[in-house]
C-alpha cells in the first residue's frame, strides 16, 4: 500500500514535470524579440521560474481540486474529518524544500546578473565582450567588430522628450541608432523628474535621476526597430514619452552618423508639445499642467533615417 | 412576527442593530469595538466603490490605444486616486474593522484595551477620506503623482497656489498614518494584555496571531512614511530641500522612506487574510489546521523579514548591484515561511469534509489566486527578469491578484463568514455564490491580461500605449467592468439580509471559538463571566469543550 502511493506520487510528479517543462518552453513566445544579449540571458531565467512556478501552481492547484471534487460532505453528513494536527516530518519537509528552491532561484538569477553586468562603470568588460561574442556566434553573425567606440552615447532624458547625443561625431538626434554586436554604453541624464528607459526588445531599464549622471551598457544583437520607453512616471505626458530605436550593422551605423553629422539641427516633432498647444481634449477639466519643453532641435529628427 | 422578534432581542438586553432605537449608534461616537468594527467595514466599502469608479473609469480610458476618452492630467488624477483610496481607505481600514469587531471576542475580552482611542482612530477615516475628496475641487485638481508620489514629480506645483491636490493628498495620508499608529498601539495592547483565563498565546486563533503580526508592522513602519511625507509636505509648502534635487536634495532617499513602510504594508494587508484562511478552511473542512503553532510563527518571521526587503521596490532606481543582490535574497526568502501556509492550508483541506457554502468558495478562490501571485512574485524578486519588468503592467497584474485576488477575496469569505454574528441574520446562499462566481471570472479576465501586457513591454500608469497592446487590455477592461458590476449582487444580499434576513442562532456554522459561544450579535460586553479557555483551537474532529465556562458566559433574561 505505501509502496503504491509512493509509485502514484512519482508518477503525477513526472506527469507534472512534463507539462511544467512544457509550458517553460511557452515561455519565451510570450516575451518581445530578443534584440540583445542580455535578452537571451534573462528570458532563460524567467523560462526557468516558468516552469519551477508551473510545477508548485500545477501540484498545488491540483491537490486542492482534488479535495473540492471528491471531499465534499454528503447533504447531511455533519460529521467532523479526522483530528489531524500536523505532521512533523512533512512540515519539516516542505520547509526545507522551499528554502533549497529559493537558494537555487537567488544562485542561478545572481548568475545571470553577473553576466549581465549592465549597470556602473566597465568593470566586466572582458566578460561582457565574450558574451557578445557568443552571442553573435549563436546567432550566426560573425560582424564582430572590435573597434568598439568608447565614448559613451548620452542620452537626456525630460519632460517629455528624449534626445539622444553622438559627442565624437557631434550629432545629435531624437531616435536612438546603435550599431548591432556591440558593447554599447549609455550615460543617462535627466533634466527634471525620474524618467526610466526601457527598451522591451533588450529587457533592460534604469531609471533616470536628475543630478546623477548613471552610466548604463547592454549588447544590441539583432537589427531592426524598437521601441523605447519611458518607464518611471515622469508626469501629465509621460506615456507620450517615447522614441525609436534603430539597430543597424556598423557600417549603416557609421554612415547613418556622418550623413546626420553635415545636417543643419532642425526642431524634431514631439507629441507631448503638440498635445499641449492642441489642447482639443474630449474631457477637459483646465487642470493646469506643467508644460511640456519645446521639441529638441537635433540633426537627426526621428523618422527621417528611414527616408535616406 | 415583528414583536416576537423585539421580544427576542430585549433578551439579551441589546436590541438588534437595525432596531429604529439601534441606528443611531452607528453614526455616533461610540466606544463598543463591535459598532466601530462595523463602522469601519461600511465605511470602508463606501469607499471600495469609490475606487472601484475610479478604477472603471481608468479601464475605460484603456479600451482604446489612444488617450481618447479623458484629459491626460484627469487620467493621471484617476489611477492616483484609485490607489490611494484602495489602500488607505478601503483595504487597511476594512482589515481594521475586522479585526476591531473580531479581536476581542476572539481572545475573550470584553472590549478593546483603549475604548476612546480606538473610536478617535476610526473618526479620522472619515475627515481624511474627505479631504482626499474635496482634492476634486481645488485649482489643478487632486494629485497626479501616483499613490507612491516620489519627487521630483510630486513636487511640482503648476498652479503655484498653496492649497493644492497634492497638499491635500499628503495630509491626508498623514492623517492616515496617525490613525493607523494609533490603531496598533491599541491592538498589540489589547492581545498582549486582554486575553481571557486560560488563553495562552498557544491557544490564540491564528487570526489574532496575524493581526498581532500586522499591527507590529505598523508600528515599526509607519513613522518612516509618516516623516517622508511630512518632509515632502515641507519640501513643498515651505521650500525646504530634503528631495528635490534642483536644490541639492535626494529624490531616491524619499523611496527608501516610502517603501519602508509601504512594502511591509503589503503585509499588514495580507496577514489578516492568512489569518481568515485559517479560522475559515478548518470551519467548511471540519479538520484542525494543518500545523497550527507553525502557522502561528511563520506569522511573526514574515514581520520580521518583511522589515528588510523593501529595496525590490527600487532595483530600477540608481540602485548599486550589491544592494540589488542583497534584496534579492531577503525578497526570495520571505516565500519560506508563506509558502508554509500555502501547504498547511492544503493539508487542512486534503480529506476534510468540505462544505462549499460561499465563505468557502471565496476562501479557496482566494488561496488559488495568492498561489498565482506568489509564483509571479518570485518571478520579481528575480533581479534580471525584475529589470524587464519592473514598472511594467507584469507588476501591476501581480500585485492586484494578491490585493483583490486573494486580499478582496479573503475579506469577502470573511464578511459572509461573520455575518451571521456581527447582524443576527443570515444571508442568501443563492446570491452569494453569484457574487462569487462573478467575482472570480472578473478578477480573472481583468488581472490576468496584465501579464503578457507587461512582459511585452507595456509600462504602467500610461494614458496610451501603442496598438499591439490593444487585444489584452481590451480583455481586460471588460473584466473591470464585470467586477463592477459583481458587487451588486453583494450590496443586495448585505442589506437584504440584515433588513429581513432568517434570524441566526450562536453558531450556524458549527464553529469552535469564543465569539461562536455568544449570541448572534453579541451583547455589548461581549461576555457576561470572562470565558475560562481549556482548550487550543481548531478542536475539530474531537469533542472537548473550549471553555469551562459555557453557562456563564451569558445571562439570558427571562422575559418579563
Amino acid at each position: 500500500m505505501k509502496i503504491r502511493t509512493i509509485l502514484t506520487l512519482v508518477m503525477i510528479a513526472i506527469v507534472l514535470a512534463v507539462i511544467s517543462l512544457w509550458i517553460g518552453q511557452q515561455a519565451y513566445s510570450w516575451l518581445p524579440p530578443q534584440a540583445s544579449a542580455e535578452a537571451q540571458l534573462i528570458d532563460r531565467l524567467f523560462s526557468f521560474l516558468v516552469t519551477l512556478g508551473s510545477f508548485i501552481f500545477l501540484g498545488v492547484a491540483g491537490a486542492l481540486t482534488y479535495s473540492i471534487v471528491f471531499q465534499q460532505a454528503g447533504k447531511y453528513d455533519f460529521s467532523d474529518g479526522p483530528h489531524v494536527e500536523g505532521n512533523v516530518p512533512l512540515e519539516i519537509v516542505w520547509t526545507v524544500i522551499p528554502f533549497v528552491l529559493v537558494i537555487w532561484i537567488a544562485g542561478y538569477s545572481y548568475q545571470i546578473y553577473e553576466q549581465m553586468a549592465i549597470l556602473g562603470p566597465m568593470e566586466h568588460t572582458h566578460q561582457t565582450t565574450a558574451i557578445a561574442q557568443r552571442a553573435s556566434t549563436a546567432t550566426g553573425a560573425t560582424d564582430m567588430q572590435e573597434q568598439q567606440s568608447t565614448t559613451a552615447i548620452e542620452v537626456y532624458a525630460r519632460q517629455w522628450a528624449w534626445e539622444f547625443r553622438y559627442p565624437e561625431q557631434n550629432v545629435t538626434s531624437t531616435e536612438l541608432h546603435l550599431p548591432s554586436h556591440q558593447r554599447i554604453k549609455l550615460s543617462l541624464h535627466s533634466e527634471d523628474v525620474l524618467h526610466g528607459f526601457f527598451v522591451p526588445a533588450f529587457r533592460v531599464k534604469q531609471d533616470v535621476i536628475p543630478g546623477r549622471v548613471i552610466d548604463f551598457s547592454f549588447t544590441p544583437i539583432r537589427e531592426g526597430q524598437y521601441r523605447l520607453r519611458d518607464s518611471q512616471y515622469s508626469g501629465t505626458y509621460f506615456a507620450a514619452m517615447q522614441a525609436d530605436v534603430v539597430v543597424e550593422s556598423p557600417d549603416a551605423y557609421q554612415q547613418w552618423l556622418t550623413v546626420s553629422a553635415t545636417h543643419p539641427p532642425i526642431a524634431a516633432s514631439n507629441q507631448a508639445f503638440d498635445e499641449y498647444h492642441r489642447g482639443q481634449n474630449p474631457l477637459n477639466t483646465g487642470w493646469k499642467t506643467v508644460e511640456p519643453a519645446p521639441p529638441p532641435v537635433v540633426n537627426a529628427p526621428s523618422g527621417q533615417a528611414r527616408n535616406l | 412576527m415583528t414583536n416576537l422578534s423585539v421580544e427576542v432581542s430585549s433578551q439579551i438586553e441589546q436590541p438588534l442593530p437595525g432596531a429604529p432605537d439601534n441606528w443611531k449608534r452607528f453614526f455616533g461616537f461610540s466606544t463598543d469595538h463591535k459598532v466601530i468594527g462595523i463602522q469601519y467595514l461600511v465605511t470602508s466599502f463606501f469607499f471600495f466603490l469609490i475606487g472601484g469608479i475610479f478604477a472603471m473609469i481608468i479601464r475605460g480610458e484603456l479600451i482604446t490605444p489612444e488617450a481618447d476618452l479623458l484629459d491626460r492630467t484627469v487620467y493621471n488624477a484617476m489611477f492616483t486616486m484609485h490607489g490611494t483610496v484602495m489602500l488607505f481607505l478601503w483595504t487597511f481600514p476594512s482589515l481594521v474593522g475586522l479585526s476591531n469587531y473580531l479581536v476581542p471576542l476572539m481572545i475573550g475580552a470584553k472590549d478593546m484595551a483603549f475604548p476612546r482611542l480606538n473610536a478617535v482612530a476610526f473618526w479620522l477615516v472619515p475627515l481624511f477620506g474627505t479631504i482626499l475628496m474635496a482634492s476634486f475641487f481645488v485649482p489643478g485638481g487632486p494629485s497626479q503623482s501616483g499613490w507612491w508620489a516620489y519627487p521630483p514629480v510630486s513636487l511640482q506645483n503648476p498652479t503655484g497656489n498653496l492649497i493644492n491636490g497634492q497638499m491635500l493628498w499628503l495630509l491626508a495620508v498623514a492623517i492616515s498614518g496617525v490613525s493607523s499608529i494609533m490603531g496598533a498601539v491599541n491592538f498589540v495592547t489589547t492581545i498582549v494584555r486582554m486575553r481571557a483565563p486560560g488563553m495562552t498565546w498557544f491557544r490564540m486563533p491564528v487570526f489574532v496571531w496575524t493581526v498581532l503580526a500586522a499591527q507590529i508592522i505598523q508600528l515599526f513602519g509607519l513613522p518612516a512614511l509618516t516623516a517622508g511625507a511630512v518632509m515632502l509636505l515641507l519640501d513643498l509648502t515651505i521650500g525646504t530641500s530634503f528631495f528635490d534635487p534642483a536644490k541639492g536634495g535626494d529624490p531616491v532617499l524619499f523611496q527608501h522612506f516610502f517603501w519602508f513602510y509601504s512594502h511591509p504594508a503589503v503585509y499588514v494587508i495580507i496577514l489578516p487574510i492568512f489569518g481568515v484562511f485559517s479560522e475559515v478552511f478548518p470551519v467548511y473542512a471540519r479538520k484542525p489546521l494543518f500545523g497550527y503553532k507553525v502557522v502561528a510563527v511563520s506569522s511573526l518571521i514574515i514581520t520580521g523579514l518583511s522589515s528588510i526587503v523593501w529595496v525590490h521596490h527600487m532595483f530600477a532606481s540608481g540602485t548599486p548591484g550589491w544592494m540589488r543582490m542583497a534584496f534579492m535574497a531577503t525578497t526570495m526568502l520571505i516565500s519560506v515561511p508563506t509558502g508554509i501556509k500555502v501547504f498547511a492550508w492544503v493539508a487542512t483541506i486534503w480529506g476534510g469534509k468540505l462544505r462549499l457554502n460561499t465563505p468557502m468558495l471565496f476562501a479557496l478562490g482566494g488561496l488559488f489566486m495568492f498561489v498565482f501571485a506568489g509564483i509571479t512574485g518570485i518571478m520579481l524578486a528575480a533581479v534580471p527578469i525584475d529589470i524587464h519588468v519592473n514598472n511594467t503592467y507584469f507588476v501591476v497584474g501581480h500585485f492586484h491578484y494578491v490585493i483583490y485576488g486573494a486580499t478582496v477575496m479573503g475579506l469577502y469569505a470573511a464578511f459572509y463568514h461573520w455575518f451571521p454574528k456581527m447582524t443576527g441574520r443570515m444571508y442568501s446562499e443563492g446570491l452569494g455564490k453569484l457574487h462569487f462566481y462573478l467575482t472570480l471570472i472578473g478578477t480573472n479576465l481583468n488581472f490576468f491580461p496584465m501579464h503578457p501586457l507587461g512582459l511585452q513591454g507595456m509600462p504602467r500608469r500610461v494614458a496610451s500605449y501603442d496598438p499591439e497592446f490593444a487585444f489584452w487590455n481590451v480583455i481586460a477592461s471588460l473584466g473591470a467592468f464585470l467586477l463592477g458590476m459583481s458587487t451588486l449582487p453583494f450590496i443586495l444580499n448585505m442589506i437584504g439580509s440584515w433588513v429581513q434576513g432568517e434570524k441566526a442562532p450562536k453558531n450556524p456554522w458549527r464553529a469552535i471559538g469564543l465569539e461562536w459561544l455568544v449570541s448572534s450579535p453579541p451583547t455589548v460586553e461581549n461576555f457576561e463571566a470572562l470565558p475560562i479557555v481549556i482548550a487550543p483551537p481548531y478542536g475539530y474532529g474531537k469533542s472537548d469543550p473550549l471553555v469551562a465556562n459555557p453557562e456563564a458566559l451569558e445571562v439570558i433574561h427571562e422575559p418579563n
